[in-house]
């Protein structure tokens, strides 16, 4: 019936058909089908990139790229995942999400919606096609650390106004999901009664606000002091190859947030549904999420202990990293009480949220290492960093990704989706992702240094297994598509409700929703 | 349509993906360019040509819609949080060259010249460096140059700038109170006032390459100095563009005394861009 409806009101408003639909769209469903997918594509794409690097390292010496096309590899998986996967993937998931939980009719700003969105595929071409110069890529790492970011080839500009787009895209979709959130709301909705989802949101829009322009900042004096003369990170005029690094932090450690917070969210609410019970301290999930917001902005020197700070710097970023321990530990201990004592069962999206409290806390504690000044001396650089950002990323923001999608699949689709199959992914996705980044704690412990082609013989036993998981992940993921492309199929349709113990807006509503979902805003109690 | 009970959703639009590949193009032409190949420029110019063409469709439609009273009270706060938090967006971006800034001033510089644990530093680097505001560096960088005072004409463009804020309140005070001609003067003086700004920034620079051998090439004195004043300039000329485009609808008779949004945006960034000259005023050209 609703599908029905839905093609009534298309035939009155002439929507257009075929590619122009997704061209000219201004409707929040269809943007974030978009994200979603292209999120997808991308992570495909990085996929593969990370597959070259495990290739190289399945045994010691060079074998199959030559070094400095392994330095493009690491840079452009790294820009790849970061902007082109997780980003996307949580974005997308807003927009889908965010009007329906709050009982509002779209987004508050359907053109720059649309905006928001193109800007990407744009981008990427741009930042991709750089693979194939004379000069080849970037090659400096995605933290683009002058001086070496400076003597690239070609890539260097296109990269960086690729990332001048991508930042673009970031700051109007924030734009649009902060002005959403603040003035879409259903009557009655006050703000501390909006899905825990929608609140997290909100203060990812707000980091995202605050540190993407200071990137643009950031790569806009690379590009001057390349080209056009000045001197911001040259000694010799006055000043100073660290100041990138500080100001690249100081967007990179929010950054980093914006990376986890809204997976905090999902987790939040998935936790819940499949326990039968409410979010366990409610409150203070908001004000956790809040701090660690805010304490984002004063850790950033952390990712440069060894540059050689003063020591009143290195103890300063020591203590506020360690601070941000806490809001995190509440966020832990709420979704672990949330689970006592609750009626739990264990479907695909909730096998996922499970495995993320458990490895994203693993790469909690390896960060609570990190952030330990003369402990940081040993392993800065290693492996033991590459496996402690890979734990909170993969098993914390991708598994968050996938739980969200297997929970509101059939909310979008109308379908359900296999749960055998999802179980089956889940469990093929957990042990080769641990396979794949475990072992790098023990390379990173015994000395293993980060972004080499070729390392010592002593590392080959647990590099190999580290490929070889990183295979099976990769192939496991080939997976989900299929489970994916299955559900499309399925002839069964969904239920409105589809978890029994889920709770929120978006479940009053019709599987598929409605084009348009709430005409007429609902009443919240 | 103009029902105004309902929030306005646009039902299709090309303006952003174009808006897109025009931006897509001047950046690659932008890119071209600085890697020293002739093409560059004509694609550049024809990517900037686009994005105006466009910019103007896209606001075209908008104006037309707003005048036409599709959007009702919920969508007019809608724009003006967008237009809140674009502002803060702008803060931060500027605010990662002041703290380019800062740094050069208060830790680069000093430590190149030997402050504290870094005294090897000097020594075996730049024994002859001595650490003073304004520096091209240890090496001179670009030679001999003559600081800009802030007396004169950066003294003459904040009194500019701080008059046309006046004015251009004044202008707002004539469309709350529906007085046409006030409303149009009012602003006529606040785009004057700005566009003599932006003479005077371009006479200045042109006056410090000739006369003060003051570049971008002049250590980091030069690099923060042309960064943060282009920059700033930068936005000012956008401003200024944005309130005469505003002077011409309030010549047609957009807006009413309680519905002008459009006119308040407008406000609030050249308020900020007056905002930034003052820390500008002070950082750069003062202290």
């Amino acid at each position: 019936m609703s599908a029905n409806i839905d093609k009534l009101h298309d035939d009155h408003h002439h929507t257009p058909s075929g590619i122009m639909r997704w061209i000219t769209t201004t409707n929040h469903k269809d943007i974030g089908t978009l994200y979603l997918w292209f999120s997808l594509i991308m992570f495909f794409i990085g996929g593969l990139m990370a597959l070259v690097i495990r290739a190289e390292l399945f045994q010691p010496g060079l074998q199959l790229v030559v070094p400095g096309f392994f330095n493009q590899m690491t840079t452009m998986h790294a820009l790849i995942m970061i902007f082109g996967a997780v980003m996307p993937a949580f974005v997308g998931l807003a927009n889908w999400q965010i009007p329906i939980m709050i009982g509002a009719p779209d987004m508050a700003l359907p053109r720059l919606n649309n905006w928001s969105f193109w800007i990407l595929p744009f981008a990427f071409t741009m930042m991709i096609s750089t693979l194939f110069f004379e000069s080849g890529g970037p090659a400096a790492g995605w933290t683009l650390y002058p001086p070496l970011s400076l003597q690239g080839g070609d890539s260097m500009p296109f990269v960086i106004l690729s990332i001048h787009m991508l930042g673009l895209s970031s700051i109007l979709g924030a734009i649009n999901v902060i002005a959403t959130i603040l003035n879409m709301r259903a009557p009655g909705m006050t703000l501390m009664k909006m899905p825990i989802f929608v609140w997290t949101w909100l203060i990812t829009a707000f980091l995202l606000i605050a540190a993407m322009p200071v990137l643009a900042g950031a790569i806009t004096m690379l590009l001057t002091d390349r080209f056009f003369g000045t001197s911001f990170f040259t000694a010799s005029g006055g000043g100073d190859p660290v100041l990138f690094q500080h100001i690249f932090w100081f967007f990179g450690h929010p950054e980093v947030y914006i990376l986890i917070l809204p997976a905090f969210g999902i987790v939040s609410t998935i936790i819940p549904a499949f326990s039968r019970k409410k979010l366990f301290g409610y409150d203070s999930m908001v004000y956790a999420t809040a701090s660690i917001a805010l304490l984002s902005f004063i850790v950033w020197a952390h990712h440069m202990f060894t540059v050689g700070m003063p020591l009143a710097g290195e103890i300063f970023f020591m203590l506020t990293t360690m601070l941000i321990a806490v809001p995190t530990g509440v966020k832990v201990f709420n979704w672990v009480a949330t689970m006592w004592r609750g009626s739990m069962t264990f479907e695909t999206p909730m096998l996922f949220a499970i495995a993320f409290i458990v490895l994203f806390t693993i790469g909690g504690f390896s960060g609570l290492m990190l952030a330990m000044v003369p402990a940081d001396f040993q392993y800065h650089d290693t492996y033991f960093v590459v496996a402690h950002f890979h734990y909170v990323l993969v098993p914390g923001a991708v598994f968050a990704i996938i739980a969200a999608v297997y929970y509101w699949l059939p909310k979008w689709t109308g379908k359900m989706y296999n749960e055998s199959l999802g179980k089956l992914h889940f469990w093929l996705t957990t042990i080769f992702v641990n396979l794949t980044f475990f072992p790098m704690h023990f390379v990173g412990l015994a000395g293993m240094p980060r972004r080499i082609p070729d390392y010592a013989v002593q590392f080959a036993d647990f590099n190999a297994i580290a490929s070889v998981g990183a295979f099976g992940f990769g192939l496991s993921q080939l997976l989900f598509v299929y489970i994916l492309f299955d559900t499309l199929k399925q002839k069964v349709s969904a239920e409105d409700k589809v978890w029994d113990g889920a709770e929120g807006l978006e479940w009053t509503l019709s599987s598929p929703p409605p084009y348009h979902s709430f005409e007429k805003a609902p009443k919240v109690e | 349509m103009s029902d105004s009970n309902s929030y306005y959703v646009p039902h299709e639009t090309k303006w952003p993906f174009l808006n897109t590949v025009a931006l897509v193009v001047l950046f690659i032409g932008l890119a071209n360019y600085l890697n020293g190949y002739n093409s560059g420029m004509s694609i550049m110019a024809t990517g900037l040509v686009l994005l105006l063409i466009i910019t103007y469709g896209w606001f075209s439609d908008v104006v037309s819609e707003s005048e036409a009273g599709t959007y009702n009270a919920q969508v007019d706060i809608s724009f003006r949080w967008g237009m809140v938090w674009f502002i803060f967006s702008e803060v931060m971006f500027f605010a990662a060259f002041f703290g380019a800034l800062y740094y050069a001033r208060e830790l680069s510089l000093p430590w190149l010249g030997g402050v504290g644990s870094k005294v090897s530093t000097n020594i075996v680097l730049w024994p002859q460096f001595e650490n003073v505001w304004p520096s091209n560096g240890p090496t001179n960088l670009g030679g001999d140059f003559i600081l800009m005072k802030a007396g004169g004409i950066p003294a003459i463009n904040t009194l500019l700038l701080l008059t046309s804020g006046l004015t251009v309140t004044w202008a707002h005070h004539g469309l709350k109170e529906q007085n046409r001609n006030k409303l149009i003067y009012g602003l006529l003086l606040t785009v004057l006032l700005g566009f003599i700004f932006v003479g005077f920034q371009a006479y200045e620079y042109m006056h410090a390459y000739s006369d003060l051998n003051l570049k971008m090439t002049s250590g980091i004195y030069g690099s923060t100095f042309y960064m943060l004043t282009g920059f700033h300039g930068f936005h000012v000329t956008l401003g200024a563009i944005m309130l005469t485009v505003i002077m011409f609808r309030c010549m047609k008779g957009h807006f009413s005394g309680d519905n002008h949004f459009g006119f308040e945006a407008v406000a609030w960034y050249w308020h900020f861009v007056d905002v930034v000259w003052l820390g500008l005023f002070v950082f750069v050209y003062w202290l």
